[in-house]
């Protein structure tokens, strides 16, 4: 079964492709990109029309919330991964906080059980890294790997413990995983619910400081590289957090690197009135952070931009600002908000691809976000142009946690193939 | 002046008019009290509800007093009685008290944001009377009132609020409102309660009291909030006392015209002195007074702001 996805521009940065190239692909790899187009469709193959639009390879999201098993009124791995379809994403690494998490075995092969019988995507489990996501002990991060886990969190409960954090490193590092460590210093966070500064003092609420991330991010680090192992730091908000990370890769640290798509637009500001769709952990800062975030992505300090997609349910969303929980939607949005920063500038086109894609990849060690000969064809045509207002009504995900409705954007996900397969848009 | 306000959410968001307006509306309200009948027929056939999930005497009973005396229903729900304590949201609770034709809402509330949250979702005026460390603006309005009894004006005036400020909603509302009437405002306090992020917003902040006193007009000494303390603040009660209590020898430093507020309840020899509180500088009984006053002005000039919307 062959495919001819063509007259597009083709972006693909592992490849350091981008120009007028025909996508052919046969039994769900790529076979051959073809410079300046076939002439005529191979007999037999389908083709997908792509003209003016960009093909890429498909958009990796290591950071969801897919909230199965547990908490499905969030959340499943049917709808979260509609919803990362129609954002364009073609693979995801599911956090480890479900009920009951994923620290086991048993619960990774379930999550990849119901990810084969719902999802048309990739769905690659992230493991705990401890017991009950306790920070007691370790969880059996060997095991877990062999059913399938990539990487291993304790989510949003940061590992406090820092000789178990060196021990997680070491261990992992023989299992070639990285650890993702929440970087935030329990203390200094102390009820902290936004940032520390003006918005959290004209609004009475208790600030989070900025120093709990970074001292956390510093000591990391520390220890990651002591432990001569892989540390991802997920959703970095803070420009102090950026400025350990620049000085840990310029001494050749195995340390990477993701930002959200709202930490790179919105600041503390948004919070005002109590706006809980702009309350998560870490929380949004200043505006010199949100700069210096902007420019450590274009710079690859940051490797890419991570949504951490998190479902919410209205009724836990739409209530006093302390006892909301954290957290926000992104898979949807993550494109089109990405896209304001081409938009100004910020960024190029196709490093902002290579930050959704095999720069996400390379962060968890994934063999995918290439369309190298022989590559599983994961493929993503979007049209950077076309206008659209965000809707959150209109969602896939069950969730509507979304701190960018009515947002006028521009950039349209107008097909997804996964494995060669159409499996969103207007190729579906 | 126009005050189309449905709400009365803090002081941040009111105009200097706005402000002016509902104390000079507080002092005509004075004069009622002072009446054999103190009672006017304005709200008659409205209904008030105190909503008061923080334990409160002087507040709540003011605004019931004010409600009564504008010739309301009054209706008082505690959290401890309420439903709240089956797991009731707060929005379905307010729901319920609508469903019963509520046309007020005072509320108090433990979370910053509350009155705010509550004002997206409801027909009702809400009136805040205090959300978490936020605001309390009947509370600044009443000083505002009784400063300006005393001095006729607060323009220039130089106003220090003494003590807990990270967490005081006090504190908060009369930074705004008495920089908008163009007084000055020292905060002092030990540096764990007095956030930097304040002087940002205009406030003059001072880590030894002895700094400060000599230039005050108004020395308003607020109470350590223990309930709201979740962190290692200061080294204990003793400690602070002895840093921060207003004694009548910090007092002696104040120029002679100073006067010496607080909103209550006061930790006597903790944040003053008994000396200083039953004193000739203090006006914290007057506060008390003033406070009903105040808060009838809020209710009418609410009462009307609600009738004009309603026609737009």
């Amino acid at each position: 079964m062959k495919l001819l996805i063509r007259g597009g521009r083709l972006i693909e940065p592992s490849l350091g492709l981008d120009g007028r190239y025909d996508v052919l692909v046969e039994d769900g790899k790529v076979i051959d990109l073809v410079q300046g187009g076939l002439p005529k469709a191979p007999e037999g193959a389908k083709v997908y029309e792509a003209a003016g639009k960009v093909i890429a390879p498909g958009f990796i999201d290591i950071h969801v919330h897919l909230r199965e098993p547990g908490q499905e009124y969030k959340e499943d791995i049917e709808t979260g991964t509609r919803a990362a379809m129609a954002g364009g994403f073609t693979s995801v690494c599911c956090m480890a906080n479900t009920e009951p998490c994923n620290d086991n075995a048993q619960v990774t092969k379930y999550i990849l059980d119901r990810a084969a019988a719902t999802a048309k995507i990739n769905v690659f489990p992230i493991g705990a890294i401890t017991k009950g996501l306790e920070g007691k002990e370790l969880a059996e991060m060997g095991d877990m790997m062999a059913a399938g886990a990539v990487a291993f969190s304790d989510d949003g409960k940061c590992l406090q413990n820092a000789e178990l954090m060196r021990r997680a490193l070491e261990y992992a590092r023989g299992l070639g995983a990285p650890v993702i460590n929440h970087s935030e210093d329990c203390d200094l966070v102390g009820h902290g619910c936004m940032n520390e500064g003006i918005v959290s003092a004209r609004l009475g609420l208790h600030g989070n400081p900025v120093t709990a991330e970074i001292v956390q991010v510093g000591r990391d680090i520390v220890v990651a590289e002591a432990a001569r192992s892989r540390l991802h730091v997920p959703h970095a908000s803070a420009k102090g957090s950026i400025d350990l990370v620049r000085q840990a890769k310029e001494r050749g640290a195995a340390v990477t690197c993701e930002v959200t798509p709202h930490h790179l637009l919105l600041t503390e500001e948004a919070v005002a009135l109590y706006n809980t769709n702009a309350k998560m952990a870490p929380p949004l800062r200043t505006e010199e952070d949100r700069q210096a975030l902007c420019e450590a992505l274009a710079s690859g300090v940051i490797d890419c931009i991570a949504t951490d997609h998190a479902p919410h349910s209205p009724d836990e969303k739409d209530r006093e600002f302390e006892l909301a929980p954290n957290g926000v939607i992104g898979m949807e949005t993550a494109l089109p908000v990405a896209l304001l920063l081409v938009e100004r500038g910020i960024i190029s086109l196709p490093k902002l691809v290579e930050r959704l894609t095999v720069g996400a990849a390379r962060c968890i060690g994934l063999r995918k976000g290439t369309l190298a000969k022989g590559a599983d064809a994961d493929i993503t045509v979007f049209d950077p142009g076309v206008p659209v207002e965000v809707n959150a009504n209109r969602f896939q995900s069950k969730s509507r946690n979304c701190p960018f409705h009515g947002w006028k954007l521009k950039g349209h996900v107008e097909a997804v193939f996964c494995g060669g397969k159409p499996v969103w848009g207007n190729a579906a | 002046m126009d005050f189309a306000r449905k709400d009365l959410l803090g002081i941040e968001d009111l105009s200097a008019e706005e402000i002016v307006a509902i104390l000079d509306t507080a002092q005509a309200m004075k004069e009622i009290l002072t009446r054999d009948k103190k009672k006017v027929p304005t709200l008659q056939g409205k209904t008030v509800v105190t909503l008061f999930f923080e334990s409160s005497t002087r507040t709540r009973l003011s605004f019931e007093l004010a409600a009564k005396r504008l010739s309301a229903d009054t209706l008082s729900v505690a959290a401890q009685t309420s439903s709240v304590t089956k797991r009731e949201t707060l929005l379905d609770t307010v729901r319920n008290l609508e469903a019963m034709q509520a046309d007020y809402i005072v509320l108090r509330h433990p979370l910053s944001g509350a009155a705010a949250h509550l004002a997206q979702h409801s027909e009702a005026s809400i009136v805040n009377a205090g959300d978490g460390s936020h605001e309390h603006p009947s509370q600044a309005l009443l000083d505002a009132f009784t400063i300006r009894e005393r001095f006729g004006k607060l323009s220039g005036l130089k106003v220090l609020i003494v003590g807990d400020i990270a967490h005081s909603r006090v504190a908060r509302s009369n930074l705004f409102l008495l920089t908008k009437l163009g007084a000055k405002v020292m905060f002092a306090g030990p540096g764990t309660l007095l956030p930097d992020a304040f002087s940002k917003m205009g406030a003059e902040l001072h880590e030894r009291l002895d700094d400060a006193i000599p230039q005050a007009d108004v020395i308003m000494m607020l109470r350590v909030q223990f309930e709201r303390m979740k962190g290692p603040y200061f080294p204990s009660e003793r400690e602070y006392a002895l840093r921060f209590c207003l004694s009548p020898k910090r007092l002696a430093q104040a120029p002679k015209h100073a006067i010496v507020m607080h909103p209550g309840p006061v930790n006597r020899g903790l944040e003053v002195s008994p000396e200083v509180a039953d004193g000739s500088s203090s006006v914290i009984l007057d506060q008390v007074s003033n406070g009903i006053a105040t808060r009838m002005a809020i209710l009418y000039l609410l009462s009307n702001g609600k009738a004009q919307k309603g026609q737009a």
